[in-house]
Parts: C-alpha cells; sequence; structure tokens
C-alpha cells in the first residue's frame, strides 16, 4: 500500500515563495545488494519525480540508486494562480504512482 | 590548446574547495576510486563546457550518523528572474557503484534555486554539485563527507 | 572494633548492591533523542519529512478497514484512535488476564484480530502490523510512560530486569555494560544510548524501514554474539516491559527517527 506524503500551505499569497515537501513510500532497492546465496537483489527504484502546478511542469528530478529509501524531496515554486499541485512517482516495474494537493492563492 | 584547457577545468573540479567567483586553479589530487566514471559523468551533463566553483552551496553533514539516509541541500545564489535563473541541478558522487545522485530540473518559476532530499554515500567520499544557470553557464560546489558504518552488524533474519 | 565496623560497611554495602548496579539516576535519564546528529534530529521533528509517518498514514487507513469474519474494523469498537488510544502505548507492555501475563502491543492487536475480528494474526515486522502500532503509538505522543504500574507485572519486571542484568553471549555481555554503565561513551563512532524504548516503533536509518522495539532487541542480542529470543518470546516481552518500566515518566516520540 504505497502512501505518499504531501506538504503544500494550503493559502498563499500571489508571489510568494512557497516551499514543497514530498515523500514517497519506496523501497530504492540499489541492484547492488546480494542475498546470502551470492545472488544480485535487482534493481528497483523510483526513476523520475515530476511535480505539475496547474498542469504546467514546474519541477522534475531523474532518481539514480543512491537516492535514500522513502524517498524524500523539497522544492519551491512562485505561488501564482489558486489550484492543483499533482505529483507522479515513476520507476522501476512499473511503478507509477500520483499524488495531488490543493492551493488558494489571494 | 583546447584540451589543456579542458584538463585544468578537469582538476580545478576534483580540487573541490568552492571558492566564490575565482579562478580556475590548477591542482593535483592523488588518484582516486573512480575519479574517471564522476568525471565522465560530468562530461555527460556538462559537454566540453568549463565548469567554475561559486554560487553553488552544497549543504551536506561532515560526518554523517548512517551512510543509508544523509541529508543534502545544494542551493543556488540566483535572482531566478525570466532571464536569469537555474536551469538544473546535478549531484555526483566519487565511490558509490555509480557517480549519479540525481538530476533536478527547476526552472525560473522555482522563485527560490534550492533542493532538499536524502542520498546514500557508500564510503567516506566526495560528493559534487554541479548547477546549470539559464545563461548555458556551469557552476560547482563540492563537500568531503565522513561515513562512518553501524557498530553492531545485524544478523539478517 | 575496626573489624565490627569493616562488616558493618560490607553489609551496608551488599544491601545497597541493587542501588549500586548502576541504574541511572531520573535526573540524568535522557531519550535516544539526545543523542543523534542535528540532521537526524530535523528529520524526526517534521511530520513531514519524517518517513515514519507514512507507516502511521497506512495505519489510519487500516485502522478503518473492515476485516475478518466478523467484518469489523478497529475503529468499529475503539472509534475515534485520537482519544479512545491517547496514552495506550505508554502504558504498554500491559498485562493481559487471560494469559496470565504481559503482552505487548503487536500481541495486542493480533489478540484483538483473533478474539473480535476473527481475522488472522498478523505476522510479526510485517508492513501491515507495524503500521497499525505505529499508528497507534503515535496517540500517545508527548504521553508520559507509565508502564509497570500494575502490581501483577511486578514478577515479569523483575525477570526483564534479571535478563537485562545477565551477562550473555560470546562476548559475555550484559544490557547494562552498555547502556547502564557505559552510555555516552562511543563505541565505533556511534554514542552508547541509555536504551530507553520512547520512540517506538521508529524508523532506523539502518533498516532504511520501520521497526518494532524487538527487532532492534534481537539485532542487539545478535550484536553480542549471543543468541536473540523469537518474535513475541515471553523472555522479550519480559525484557521489553523492564525496558519500558525503566524509562517510567519519559515521553513517547513514536514514531522516532535513529540510526
Amino acid at each position: 500500500m504505497p502512501a505518499a506524503l504531501v506538504n503544500v500551505p494550503p493559502k498563499a499569497r500571489r508571489g510568494d515563495v512557497i516551499e514543497i515537501k514530498t515523500l514517497m513510500s519506496h523501497i530504492m532497492e540499489t541492484g547492488y545488494r546480494h542475498t546470502a546465496a551470492g545472488d544480485v537483489v535487482p534493481r528497483d527504484i523510483i526513476t523520475s519525480f515530476t511535480c505539475r502546478y496547474n498542469g504546467t511542469e514546474i519541477f522534475r528530478a531523474d532518481f539514480f540508486p543512491a537516492i535514500a529509501a522513502n524517498p524524500f524531496m523539497s522544492f519551491f515554486t512562485v505561488a501564482k494562480d489558486s489550484g492543483k499541485f499533482e505529483f507522479e512517482w515513476i520507476g522501476d516495474n512499473g511503478f507509477s504512482e500520483t499524488a495531488s494537493a490543493a492551493i488558494t492563492v489571494e | 590548446m583546447h584540451r589543456t584547457q579542458t584538463r585544468r577545468r578537469f582538476l580545478s573540479l576534483a580540487g573541490g574547495a568552492a571558492v566564490a567567483g575565482a579562478l580556475p586553479v590548477v591542482s593535483v589530487r592523488p588518484l582516486q576510486a573512480t575519479p574517471a566514471m564522476l568525471n565522465s559523468a560530468i562530461r555527460n551533463v556538462v559537454g566540453e563546457a568549463p565548469v567554475r566553483t561559486g554560487k553553488v552551496t552544497l549543504d551536506i553533514p561532515p560526518l554523517v550518523e548512517n551512510g543509508n539516509t544523509v541529508p543534502m541541500t545544494v542551493r543556488v545564489a540566483s535572482p531566478m528572474t525570466a532571464t536569469d535563473f537555474v536551469k538544473s541541478i546535478h549531484v555526483f558522487n566519487e565511490k558509490n557503484p555509480q557517480p549519479n545522485i540525481g538530476n533536478f530540473y527547476i526552472g525560473a518559476s522555482a522563485g527560490r534555486a534550492q533542493v532538499s532530499t536524502r542520498i546514500r554515500l557508500a564510503d567516506s567520499q566526495k560528493v559534487v554539485a554541479i548547477a546549470q544557470l539559464s545563461d548555458g553557464s556551469f557552476w560547482s560546489a563540492s563537500a568531503e563527507v565522513i561515513v562512518t558504518l553501524a557498530a553492531c552488524t545485524e544478523e539478517v533474519n | 572494633m575496626n573489624l565490627r565496623f569493616a562488616i558493618a560497611c560490607a553489609s551496608l554495602l551488599l544491601a545497597a548492591f541493587p542501588l549500586l548496579a548502576g541504574e541511572i539516576p531520573p535526573n540524568q535519564r535522557r531519550s535516544g533523542y539526545s543523542f543523534i546528529a542535528p540532521d537526524t534530529k530535523a528529520i524526526q521533528d517534521d511530520d513531514t519529512a519524517n518517513p515514519g509517518m507514512l507507516f502511521v498514514l497506512d495505519g489510519e487507513t487500516l485502522w478503518k478497514k473492515k476485516i475478518g469474519a466478523a467484518d469489523k474494523s478497529c475503529a468499529d469498537c475503539h472509534g475515534d484512535a485520537a482519544s479512545t488510544m491517547k496514552g495506550v502505548a505508554a502504558r504498554y507492555p500491559a498485562f493481559d488476564k487471560g494469559l496470565a501475563r504481559p503482552v505487548n502491543i503487536e500481541q495486542r492487536v493480533n489478540l484483538c484480530r483473533a478474539n473480535h475480528q476473527q481475522a488472522s494474526p498478523l505476522a510479526y515486522e510485517s508492513h501491515d502490523l507495524l503500521a497499525l502500532t505505529a499508528f497507534v503509538a503515535r496517540q500517545s505522543r508527548g504521553v508520559a510512560i507509565s508502564t509497570g504500574d500494575d502490581p501483577a507485572l511486578a514478577p515479569f519486571v523483575a525477570r526483564g530486569r534479571e535478563r537485562f542484568m545477565q551477562r550473555q553471549g560470546q562476548l559475555n555481555l550484559s544490557c547494562a555494560n552498555c547502556h547502564d554503565d557505559n552510555w555516552d561513551r562511543k563505541l565505533a563512532g556511534s554514542a552508547i544510548t541509555q536504551a530507553h524504548p520512547t520512540g517506538y516503533p521508529l524508523y532506523r536509518l539502518e533498516w532504511q524501514s520501520l521497526g518494532s522495539l524487538e527487532r532492534r532487541l534481537r539485532s542487539c542480542i545478535s550484536g553480542i554474539r549471543a543468541q536473540a529470543y523469537d518474535y513475541g518470546a515471553p523472555e522479550l516481552v519480559e525484557l521489553e516491559l523492564y525496558l519500558m518500566s525503566r524509562a517510567r515518566g519519559m515521553a513517547m516520540e513514536t514514531p522516532a527517527v535513529r540510526p
């Protein structure tokens, strides 16, 4: 049951620089670990994270195995209009999760 | 001549310490685990362009409690206007099995060129952050991090 | 005269031995939080950045999910966890009259599932059990630990304490050797804590996951090269019971973050 925790200020004034914080539940298996038998544990990571603000992409990240498990990501954007932030995580083995948060901009 | 200039940028990059707005410094460093991999990963992003030290601040604890989860913040000094902004930030390391850590694409609408995440470091090593600005220039900062291992090894059961 | 005096001193010392065993005086007790780096503290302090909260959120969902032959959710009996579960984890492990012995939170959840929901038990350290126990324990955040107040628990606390003091394993170490006598000293670069389980289940950076107190105890016991008790073994629950009662008065921090 992957859970995402996204944190966006519910209200902001137009022009404010706001911080967006996201946390996604994911093992981020590096592909460099071995079982006791010596077999490689296959890579299973989130490879890409995108944030859209009212449909426009405002932030994108490429993740590599060096990003820690349960990836945390904090970034900033300028509050423009009221509306919605949409977040998308895509990864190995068809991993695809989304989340959203609303904002009121005065 | 072009090759020598590029090599100077390589070495100044490997030199590490962020010196704001300084001229590139030629410094000789002892060979480390995978400097070639680190440099070619950087070249993949930067191409033939020079990389200057400055503008970028890499905030990472000098002594980490656990290499599995190392909090890291990269900040770039920039007015973040429509004509003068940070396009992207790229973070690399030198001793993990892979040189890339993450690429972060921001743009003018960010308002502040700052990203935070948590990374994995396999050993004590150097971490390098490179920012690409809207004018096509590249700026970098690096940090040496000491990674200790857990005192008691856990049995996987 | 001197001999009598010497014998009197010796017997006084012997009588006082339990106090001199190195138990940490109440005014010197410190949570594991005080031993960690500022960056790690910052992760614990921010609910929007604490990975343990991902498990708490999942637990909140599971709390309301109808399951088992009885088709009941936790919420059907316990209602709003924020009020009904407040303070509960702070007094666990607690005495179960039916079993006539202490049970920890994980066992209580499984007992509820069996007796009231007619559902199969959740495996120890499974995601769902961790999520539920994290959600329940989170409702006690800030509450002072009161485990062990029940007089029925006294013999079990005493046994847990004996186990805490008992040397074991190839390294012949007792828990007390490190956690009573040498806390704040360094073990391979990391500070030895006082071993107060104020934040369980917690997110351990080493595990890159949330884990229970039993997982941590089993790792420690393996670490001193002794045979670890199985999950849910009475010996382990008694040790948990002793540790929580030893931390009486300290505030719960679930979900904590530790290296």
